[in-house]
Parts: structure tokens; sequence; C-alpha cells
């Protein structure tokens, strides 16, 4: 397969940066998109020019790592798959391929079409996780769970965190992500003491990080490699707004 | 106060904000094409004169109106605090347009409320604004005698400029005075750039209420498997279907009307 690539091409985060225009030739429709990026980047390293930067680890679609935003898809046309995992059977001979990097401002490009994503980590760090005292090992089973409920916070907790839903964003909302990590703890009995805390806390950093604002589009949905669905938001919604307004975060006052 | 300050100001509480003053609206919507449902009596106006009266002489419905006024301004004032943030998230845009599946009314809120909001500043300036603060409404005379039930129409010149409305029984024979606002209407709906703005402006209803008002839900967290698809269900058929529908029969009617005088 012969193809033309339009790749998105940027120093750092301070200049700016433009469309330069590859050949890539002789490639094996068995091929993954990064394979391919690969094989251009062998050539540009033989031209002595610059090899494209992009970001990519575990090439099996766990690690959340690979973005690219391909022909106006996140992860490509395909549905359910992270970039690492579409293949170039995918595309057509001979067919004009644009690459561009995730956009939005709480993601500034590092270089070429790799962007900062620790926006996510700081999010994370501020509530996505549950406070417990380690000690023996617990009886499997010893808290029962509801198998609709335990499906449902799995179904939350398959989010790797690519940002995929950032990048189909039309607002450039982190909405899918934050309600994702805020669900598979709401959901559980163990997230119940930090449930409205953490909603709160997630939501407060997501706002400061200059995330937009969610108007349910479902376009994040659509996009997904993990399909995390926009139940999610609501859910985060509900929480969060009860929290706000109805729960009492701290004791009353002693007036006897 | 600073906690619900912040409450507020979060991009959940502008959302929730949005959401409640939409659902407003929703509900406003229904009560205003049941009142105008009138226009279409074959009574040359007389009900829809004295509805139009009541509207504008009840106190509390005053009230409502003043907080609907309200909720309208709000609600596009919020859309476009939300939407310029919603521009700052994303300052450099994509070269190739974003193919992810979502509908097209829900990637285009901010234009069709723009063509709502074009639309009630005509709308309301043209009948509103004429019939609460000009002399510029005609009076029309209504005797209905109490025996008979029959209602006979005539031209009201009004003695003093600041008279209003009056109810009056004498004889056995009601006299009622009010407004002429029907004729007004089918002055407006016999323009046909009137009719085709009015029409237009349905249509962006339809759509916006297509999204809206499901979105609202989802907004306010109110998602079940039992009762999104009720929410859906009327959202579409009622308030994207039947309401705007039977807004933009009232201009073409009349219009047609005006036809085949």
């Amino acid at each position: 397969m012969n193809l033309t690539l339009k790749v998105w091409r940027q120093k750092n985060a301070q200049t700016a940066g433009k469309f330069v225009t590859y050949q890539a030739e002789g490639i094996s429709p068995d091929m993954s998109f990064l394979e391919m990026l690969d094989v251009v980047n062998e050539s540009l390293i033989h031209k002595n020019d610059e090899p494209i930067h992009f970001d990519h680890d575990c090439r099996e679609g766990i690690c959340g790592m690979c973005s690219l935003y391909i022909n106006g898809h996140p992860h490509g046309p395909k549905r359910a798959i992270t970039t690492c995992q579409l293949h170039m059977r995918t595309f057509h001979d001979g067919q004009t391929i644009t690459i561009e990097p995730w956009r939005a401002a709480p993601f500034p490009v590092i270089k070429d079409l790799a962007v900062d994503r620790s926006a996510f980590d700081r999010i994370q760090q501020a509530g996505g996780y549950v406070s417990v005292n380690t000690g023996g090992v617990p009886d499997a089973n010893e808290i029962l769970i509801p198998k609709v409920i335990a499906d449902e916070a799995f179904n939350s907790a398959t989010c790797i965190g690519c940002g995929a839903c950032v990048a189909a964003c039309k607002n450039a909302s982190a909405m899918l992500f934050v309600s994702a990590k805020v669900s598979q703890f709401a959901l559980l009995p163990q997230g119940q003491p930090e449930r409205y805390s953490r909603a709160q806390s997630m939501v407060a950093q997501m706002d400061a990080e200059g995330f937009g604002n969610c108007t349910n589009t479902g376009a994040c949905e659509a996009e997904c490699p993990k399909e995390i669905s926009l139940t999610n938001i609501s859910r985060m919604n509900n929480d969060y707004l009860s929290a706000k307004l109805f729960r009492e975060e701290h004791a009353h006052e002693n007036n006897g | 106060m600073s906690e619900f300050k912040q409450t507020f100001n979060s991009s959940l509480g502008k959302k929730l904000i949005m959401a409640l003053t939409g659902l407003f609206l929703c509900t406003f919507i229904i009560v205003h094409l049941g009142g105008n449902l009138l226009l279409f009596s074959n009574d040359n106006g007389y009900g829809f004169n004295l509805y139009a009266n009541f509207l504008t002489h009840f106190p509390p419905i005053e009230v409502v109106a003043y907080i609907l006024y309200v909720a309208i301004i709000v609600h596009a004032l919020y859309a476009l605090i939300v939407t310029v943030k919603n521009r700052r998230a994303r300052p450099v845009g994509y070269a190739v347009v974003n193919k992810s599946p979502a509908s097209w009314s829900s990637k285009n809120m901010g234009l069709l409320g723009s063509i709502l909001f074009f639309f009630l500043v005509v709308h309301m300036s043209d009948f509103w604004y004429k019939y609460k603060f000009t002399n510029d409404v005609a009076f029309k005379e209504y005797r209905t005698d109490l025996a008979t039930n029959q209602t006979t129409e005539s031209d009201y010149t009004p003695v003093s400029p600041t008279f209003e409305h009056s109810a009056t029984v004498e004889n056995n024979v009601e006299i009622v005075r009010v407004k002429d606002i029907h004729a007004k209407v089918a002055h407006s709906f016999s323009n046909i750039w009137y009719v085709i703005l009015y029409v237009v402006a349905m249509g962006a209803l339809s759509f916006h209420l297509l999204h809206g008002f499901q979105s609202a839900f989802r907004t306010l967290g109110w998602v079940h498997r039992k009762y999104t698809p009720i929410v859906e269900f009327v959202g579409t058929w009622l308030f994207a279907v039947i309401i705007p529908l039977g807004f933009a029969a009232m201009p073409v009617v009349y219009y047609f009307m005006s036809l085949s005088k």
C-alpha cells in the first residue's frame, strides 16, 4: 500500500506547528497504524530528518498511551479500539490520511503528535482513589455486591484514561473520563465513605484544568475505545449536585 | 453564601442553571400553545382577546411572566458564558472536522438558540410590547345578551388614553371592552416574511428541544433505564413535533386566511 500522510509537526508547546506531507510507501495492510508510522520514521531517519514524535507503549490496547486524531476520529475510524489496534487494511491504497494531536488547552503539545495528559493524573490524584487501612487479606465476597452493580462498576473501571473523549468532544470536555473514575467507586460499597467528597474534588480539579462543559452530544461515548457510556456522566452529575446542594459536610454546631 | 457561589460557578453548576431554566421554558411553551390554540376557534378573536386580557391583567400570572423573562435571559446568558469557556478549552482547532457520530441538533444548540433569541425579540416587540406599553392596538367591545348568549362585537374608541379594559353588566347585557390583539395577529400573519420567520423559528425550536429536553435530564443526573426512554419519547414527540407544529400552524393558517379575504 502507498499512502499520503498529512502529519502535524510542532517542535514544542511554545512554537507554532504546521502540517507536513509524507509518502508512506510499501506499507503492508497487516501492519498496525503505529507500525506504519515506525516505517515512515525509519525512512525519515535515513534521510537525516527528525522522526515523527508520537505516544505509544503497550501496543495491545490496554495502557491508554497511544492517541492520534486520524481523519476526524480519535483512535481512527473504527469503533472501540485504540490506535495501536487499528490496522492499515482499514484504509485503501492511495488514501490521504490526516494525523493530528489531541486538541485541548489542558493537553498542550509536547512535540508533534504527543500531548501532555498529566491534567488527567492531577484529576485522579484529587480524589480518584479509596482510602483503606491495609492489613490482613479480607475474605472474598465478604461484602456482597449485586451482579448488576458490580458489572456497572467494572464497565466504568475499564477507562484507560487515553483522552479520546476530550479529543472527540466539541467542547473539549473531560466529563466522560472524570465520570468513569467517579462512578467506579461511587457504585461500590468501598467507595461510599468518600463518594460525595470525591465527586466534588475531582470536578473542581477538572474545572481548574480548563476543560470545557458537557453538552451531552455523545461524541465521547461513540469514540471511547473502552465504550464507557454517557450514563456515567449523569451518575456523576447526580452525585455532584447532591453533594453540593443536599449533603451536610460538617457536623452541626453544638448549641447545648 | 460562598458555598452556593462556588457551586453555581462550577461547570456542573452552570449546566444545572441552564437545565432548570430550560425545563421551566419547556413548561411555559405547553401553556403558551394551549392558550394560543384559541386562535383556531371560529369566534373572530373573542376568546383569544379575552385570554390575552386575562394574561396581562391577572397579577399572579404577571409575576410568573417576569420570572419567565428572567429565565430566558439567564438561559441565554449562561449559554454564552459556557460557550466562551468551551471555545477557550480548544484554542487550536482540528484541520479535519470531527466525524464522531453526534446528532446535528446537539452540535448546533448555540446556533438554534440564537435563531430563537432573535425570534423572541421580534415576537415580543411586535405583540407583547405593543400590547402592554403602546396604544397601537385598537379596542373591541363585545356585548353578550345573557338571556340568549348572543355576542355582538363593535369597534370601541376609549375616551381616555389610559383606558385598559372594562367588564360591566347592564340590563342583562354583558359589555366587555378589551384590546383587539387578534386583529394585530391576523395583520402580522398576513405578511409572508413574518410567516417565514415564524416557521423557521419553530423549526429551530423543534431541533433545540429535540436535544435540549432530554439533555436537561442528563445534566440533572436523572437517567434511569425505565424513565429515560419516556423522557426521550416526550422530548421527541411532544416538544420537537407537536408543539412546534402547533405553533407553526398559526401563522400558516392565518396567512392562507388572509389570502382568501
